[in-house]
C-alpha cells in the first residue's frame, strides 16, 4: 500500500539533474580562467549584504514581532496575512515599487524636498539591503512571532501575578526565547540573500554592487565568458552549500503555518509608553510593506489598457511555465511525500533545491546543451524544471506533516480492510490531501510566475516571460509599460495564488 | 461547399506566398527599434525596395550584442548585426562570426573609413548631458572633484559606457585608474544600456548622463526643449562610428548586403538625424535639419584605432572594474 516507488524515482531524477547540472559546472570550472578582483569584489559583497540584509530584518523584526504577539487589535490577522504576501511577490514588481517610494524621483524624496532637504537615492549597497529587507523582514517576523506564541500563556500569566514589569518579562520569558529563534531566522534571512540576483540586477548600480549571481550572468550576457561562469557558480554553489547546511542544523523552526490567530493578554505592556511604541512600529511596517505595492498600483493603473502586444504574448508564456511547474512541481511533491513517510531521507533531496542557487543549475543545463544546440530553444523547458525545483522543498513542507499524519491516522484501518493502492489514494489520501496540495500548487505556481532568475540567462531577444518583459521594458526605459506590466504580474501572482489555495479548499472534507 | 474551399485555397496559397517572402533578420539595439527610434521608418523603406520582411531584433545595448552573437555562435538567427562601433570592431572581426561584403559610399565621416566588413551608418561625439540650469564642469578631471551626480554605461554591454572608458583612458594613459577612482562617487549607477540612463537622468535621479553631443538636438527639435545641453571638456570629446555587418552564418546572404548598401544610401541616411539623433556617415541631400548647427563642435577629437582599441580596452576595463568594484 505504502507506494515509495515513484518517490524514489522522482529523487533519482532530481538528483541527476541537480549533480548532472553541478559536475558540469566543476568540469568546466576546472579548465576555467582563474578570479580577477572584481569577482573577489562580487563575493565580498555577496557576503557582506547578506549579513546586513539579516542583522536588520532580524532585529527589526523584533519589535514588530512582539508587537504582534502582545497586542488584539482589528485587522491583526490582516496584518498577518500581510506579512505572508513578500513570499508570493515577484522581485521585479518590489524593486519598481521600492524605487516609486525611495528613489531619488519618488514619494521620500519629494516629502523632503518640501522641507528643504536633498533627495536620497536608492542605487547601491544600500538599495540591495533595503529590498532584501522588504522582503525577509516579515519572514523573521513571522519566525520570531511563532516564538513569542511558543511560550505558554501561563508564564505570562505567572509573570503577571509575581508583579513583574514589561522589562523583567523580557529578561525572564523573552530573551531565552529569542536566542535560541532569532539566530535560525538570522541564518535562514542570510542564505536567501546569499542567491540575490534580480535585485543585485536592478538596484545593484554597478561593479560596487554585484552578488555572485549577478556575476555568473554577465559572465554569460556580457563577455561570454563559459569557464568564468563556472568557476563563479562553483564559488556561488559552495557558498549557499555551506550556509544552508549551518542555517538548517540550526533551524527547526517552520517558516509558516497555524496557530498564528490570538494574542496573549499581556498586563506587563499595558503602560502608555509600550502601547505607543507597538502601535508606532505596527503602523510603520505595515506603511513599509503597503506603500510601494500602493504605488505599482498607482503607477500601472493608467497604462494597464494599452500594453504593448509583447506583454501580452509574454503572459502566455509565463501563465504556460506556471502550468506545467506547477503539475511537475505537485507531481513530485506528492510522490515524494508519499515516500518520504516511510524513508526519512527522502525530504532531504528537496534541500538541494535550496542548496544550489537557480544561476548554478542554470550555468550548468546551459554548458550540457551548448555544445550540441541552441540553449534558447530549452529556454522554457528549463525555465519549468527550474522553478519546479525552486518550489519544491517549500512544497515539501507543508505536504509531508500532511501526509504523515493520515498515514499513521488511517493507514492499519485501510490495511485491514484490504483497499487496493488506487482506493487508498482516491478515497483516503487525495481528499485529506487537496486542502495543503492547494496551498502547494499556489505557492509553487506564484513562484514560478515572478522567477526572474534561469529564464534571462536562457531566452533569446524573442522570448520572454512576464518578469523578464518587465525588466525590459525598464531597461528600454519605458517606465509607464513597465509600472503596467508590473501591476499585471502582480495581480497574476496573487491571482494564481488565491486560484489554487482556494480551489484546494473548496468542498475539502478537511 | 465550393465557396468554402476556395477559401481554403486561398488561404492556403496566401500561406504559402508569405512563406516565400524571405526574412531578413537584424539584431541591433533597444533605442533602434523603440518607436521613437529609426527602427519603424527604416523596415518601411527598406521593404518597399526589397520584396522581404525586414524584422529588427532588440537584444540589448551595443556591446551586449557582439556577447549574444558570440553567444549563438553559428546557429545564429541573426543576418545582419547593427550597433557595434568602432571600439568593438576588434573583438567583432576575431570572433570570425562576421562576412566582408562589398558596399561603396561617399562617407562623410570625420575619419578616412576603408573596411570591407563592417559599414558605418552613423557617428558622434560622446559628451556628458545635463540642464542648463545645472552643473557645468569643464572636464573629465574637474566632473571628478566635483559632487555632481552622474549615470553612466557599463562598458561591458553598452557601446556609449565602452566610449567614455576609452575616452578616459585616451585622454589620462596610465592616470585613467586615478580619474575613474576619484569619479567613482559622482556615479549614481552604472545601467546595461543607453535607454535606461537617459531615462534616468530625465527623471531626475542625476545631474548628468554620459550620451552624445547631438542629444540636446533630440529636446530642441523633437520636443521644442532648449533646456538640454552636451558640455564641451578641455580633454576632448571620444568618437563614435556605429557599424552594421553581414554575419558569416546568415542564410540570406544577398538581402543582408542589399540592406547594407541601401543603409548607406539617402533613404536611410536621411531618417538617421532625426531618429537616432547622431551625425549621419552620409550627409544626406537635403543635408543635416535645422536645429543640428546649434550643437556644440568638439575642439579636439579622440579615437583609439580599430586595431588597437581591443588590446586597450581589455587594460582600461581592468582598470575600471578594480576602481568602481571598491
Amino acid at each position: 500500500m505504502r507506494q515509495v516507488a515513484p518517490g524514489i524515482a522522482v529523487a533519482a531524477l532530481i538528483a541527476v539533474v541537480v549533480l548532472g547540472a553541478l559536475c558540469a559546472v566543476l568540469w568546466r570550472a576546472g579548465g576555467g580562467s582563474g578570479l580577477g578582483p572584481a569577482d573577489y569584489a562580487a563575493l565580498r559583497f555577496t557576503v557582506v549584504q547578506a549579513i546586513l540584509s539579516s542583522i536588520i530584518s532580524g532585529l527589526l523584526a523584533v519589535p514588530v514581532a512582539r508587537a504582534l504577539a502582545r497586542r488584539a487589535f482589528f485587522g491583526r490577522s490582516i496584518l498577518i496575512t500581510l506579512l505572508g504576501a513578500p513570499f508570493i511577490l515577484p522581485v521585479i514588481v518590489a524593486v519598481l515599487g521600492l524605487t516609486a517610494v525611495f528613489g531619488r524621483a519618488g514619494v521620500i524624496s519629494t516629502a523632503l524636498g518640501w522641507v528643504g532637504l536633498p533627495p536620497v537615492q536608492i542605487y547601491g549597497l544600500h538599495g540591495v539591503v533595503l529590498a532584501h529587507v522588504f522582503f525577509n523582514l516579515p519572514l523573521a517576523t513571522r519566525i520570531l512571532l511563532q516564538g513569542w506564541q511558543a511560550i505558554p500563556a501561563e508564564r505570562f500569566r505567572l509573570a503577571a501575578s509575581l508583579g513583574m514589569g514589561a522589562g523583567q518579562v523580557a529578561r525572564v520569558l523573552e530573551y531565552p526565547m529569542l536566542r535560541s529563534t532569532l539566530p535560525g531566522a538570522l541564518l535562514i534571512v542570510f542564505t536567501l540573500c546569499l542567491s540575490s540576483f534580480a535585485v543585485a540586477l536592478s538596484l545593484g548600480g554597478g561593479p560596487r554592487a554585484t552578488t555572485v549571481e549577478l556575476a555568473i550572468y554577465e559572465a554569460f550576457l556580457f563577455d561570454f565568458d563559459l569557464g568564468r561562469a563556472a568557476v563563479l557558480a562553483s564559488v556561488q554553489m559552495g557558498m549557499v552549500a555551506v550556509a544552508a547546511v549551518v542555517s538548517l542544523a540550526w533551524a527547526r523552526q517552520e517558516g509558516f503555518g497555524a496557530g498564528m490567530d490570538r494574542a496573549i493578554r499581556r498586563q506587563d505592556a499595558q503602560t502608555p509608553l509600550l502601547i505607543t511604541q507597538d502601535i508606532v512600529v505596527l503602523l510603520g511596517v505595515s506603511l513599509f510593506l503597503v506603500l510601494p505595492l500602493l504605488m505599482i498600483l498607482l503607477r500601472g493603473l493608467p497604462g494597464i489598457w494599452h500594453l504593448p502586444l509583447a506583454v501580452w504574448l509574454s503572459v502566455k508564456t509565463s501563465l504556460t511555465v506556471v502550468l506545467f511547474s506547477v503539475i511537475i512541481g505537485m507531481a513530485a511533491s506528492f510522490a515524494l511525500s508519499m515516500a518520504a513517510v516511510r524513508i526519512r531521507w527522502l525530504e532531504g533531496i528537496a534541500l538541494l533545491g535550496i542548496a544550489t542557487s537557480p544561476m548554478v543549475i542554470g550555468t550548468g543545463l546551459f554548458l550540457m546543451i551548448h555544445p550540441f544546440d541552441a540553449p534558447s530553444r530549452y529556454a522554457m523547458a528549463v525555465t519549468v524544471l527550474a522553478n519546479a525545483l525552486m518550489a519544491l522543498p517549500f512544497a515539501l513542507r507543508v505536504m509531508v506533516p500532511e501526509m504523515r499524519e493520515i498515514y499513521s491516522n488511517y493507514n492499519r484501518l485501510s490495511a485491514s480492510l484490504g483497499m487496493s493502492q488506487g482506493a487508498w489514494i482516491k478515497l483516503v489520501l487525495w481528499p485529506r490531501m487537496r486542502r495543503v496540495s492547494g496551498f502547494a500548487a499556489g505557492l509553487t505556481g506564484a513562484l514560478s510566475m515572478g522567477d526572474l532568475g534561469v529564464v534571462a540567462l536562457f531566452a533569446s531577444p524573442e522570448q520572454a516571460t512576464l518578469p523578464l518583459q518587465v525588466w525590459r521594458l525598464m531597461g528600454a526605459y519605458r517606465m509607464e509599460d513597465a509600472a503596467a506590466a508590473a501591476l499585471l504580474l502582480m495581480v497574476a501572482s496573487l491571482a494564481i495564488f488565491w486560484l489554487f489555495d482556494r480551489g484546494g479548499r473548496m468542498d475539502a472534507d478537511t | 461547399m465550393l465557396k468554402h474551399l476556395t477559401l481554403v485555397t486561398g488561404l492556403v496559397a496566401a500561406t504559402n506566398a508569405l512563406a516565400e517572402t524571405p526574412v531578413l533578420n537584424v539584431y541591433t539595439y533597444d533605442s533602434f527599434v523603440s518607436d521613437w527610434g529609426p527602427g519603424p521608418a527604416v523596415e518601411k523603406a527598406f521593404e518597399q525596395v526589397c520584396a522581404c520582411d525586414l524584422q529588427f531584433v532588440s537584444a540589448g545595448d551595443g556591446a551586449a550584442l557582439l556577447a549574444r552573437l558570440k553567444l549563438e555562435g553559428t546557429r545564429s538567427e541573426a543576418d545582419v548585426v547593427l550597433g557595434l562601433d568602432t571600439s568593438l570592431i576588434g573583438a567583432a572581426r576575431a570572433s570570425g562570426l562576421f562576412a566582408p561584403v562589398a558596399v561603396s559610399a561617399e562617407y562623410t565621416l570625420p575619419v578616412a573609413w576603408s573596411d570591407d566588413t563592417f559599414v558605418p551608418f552613423d557617428w558622434g561625439y560622446f559628451a556628458f548631458v545635463g540642464n542648463k540650469d545645472g552643473v557645468t564642469p569643464t572636464s573629465i578631471r574637474e566632473l571628478a572633484a566635483s559632487d555632481a551626480k552622474i549615470v553612466i554605461q557599463d562598458p561591458r554591454s553598452s557601446t556609449p559606457g565602452l566610449g567614455l572608458l576609452m575616452w578616459v583612458k585616451a585622454a589620462y594613459g596610465d592616470d585613467a585608474p586615478q580619474v575613474w577612482a576619484d569619479l567613482s562617487d559622482n556615479i549614481v549607477t552604472v545601467t546595461k544600456g543607453w535607454s535606461e540612463a537617459y531615462g534616468l537622468f530625465l527623471e531626475g535621479e542625476a545631474d548628468l548622463v554620459l550620451s552624445y553631443t547631438t542629444s540636446p538636438a533630440y529636446h530642441l527639435i523633437a520636443e521644442e526643449d532648449d533646456s538640454k545641453q552636451a558640455l564641451p571638456f578641455t580633454e576632448g570629446h571620444y568618437l563614435q562610428i556605429e557599424v552594421a555587418a553581414k554575419t558569416a552564418s546568415t542564410k540570406q546572404p544577398e538581402l543582408a548586403d542589399q540592406f547594407l548598401q541601401f543603409m548607406v544610401s539617402d533613404a536611410f541616411q536621411a531618417i538617421i538625424p532625426t531618429t537616432n539623433w547622431m551625425y549621419p556617415s552620409v550627409t544626406p541631400a537635403a543635408g543635416l535639419p535645422e536645429g543640428f548647427n546649434t550643437l556644440i563642435t568638439p575642439e579636439k577629437s579622440l579615437l583609439v584605432a580599430a586595431d588597437q582599441a581591443d588590446a586597450l580596452r581589455d587594460v582600461a576595463l581592468d582598470e575600471w572594474l578594480a576602481a568602481l568594484a571598491k
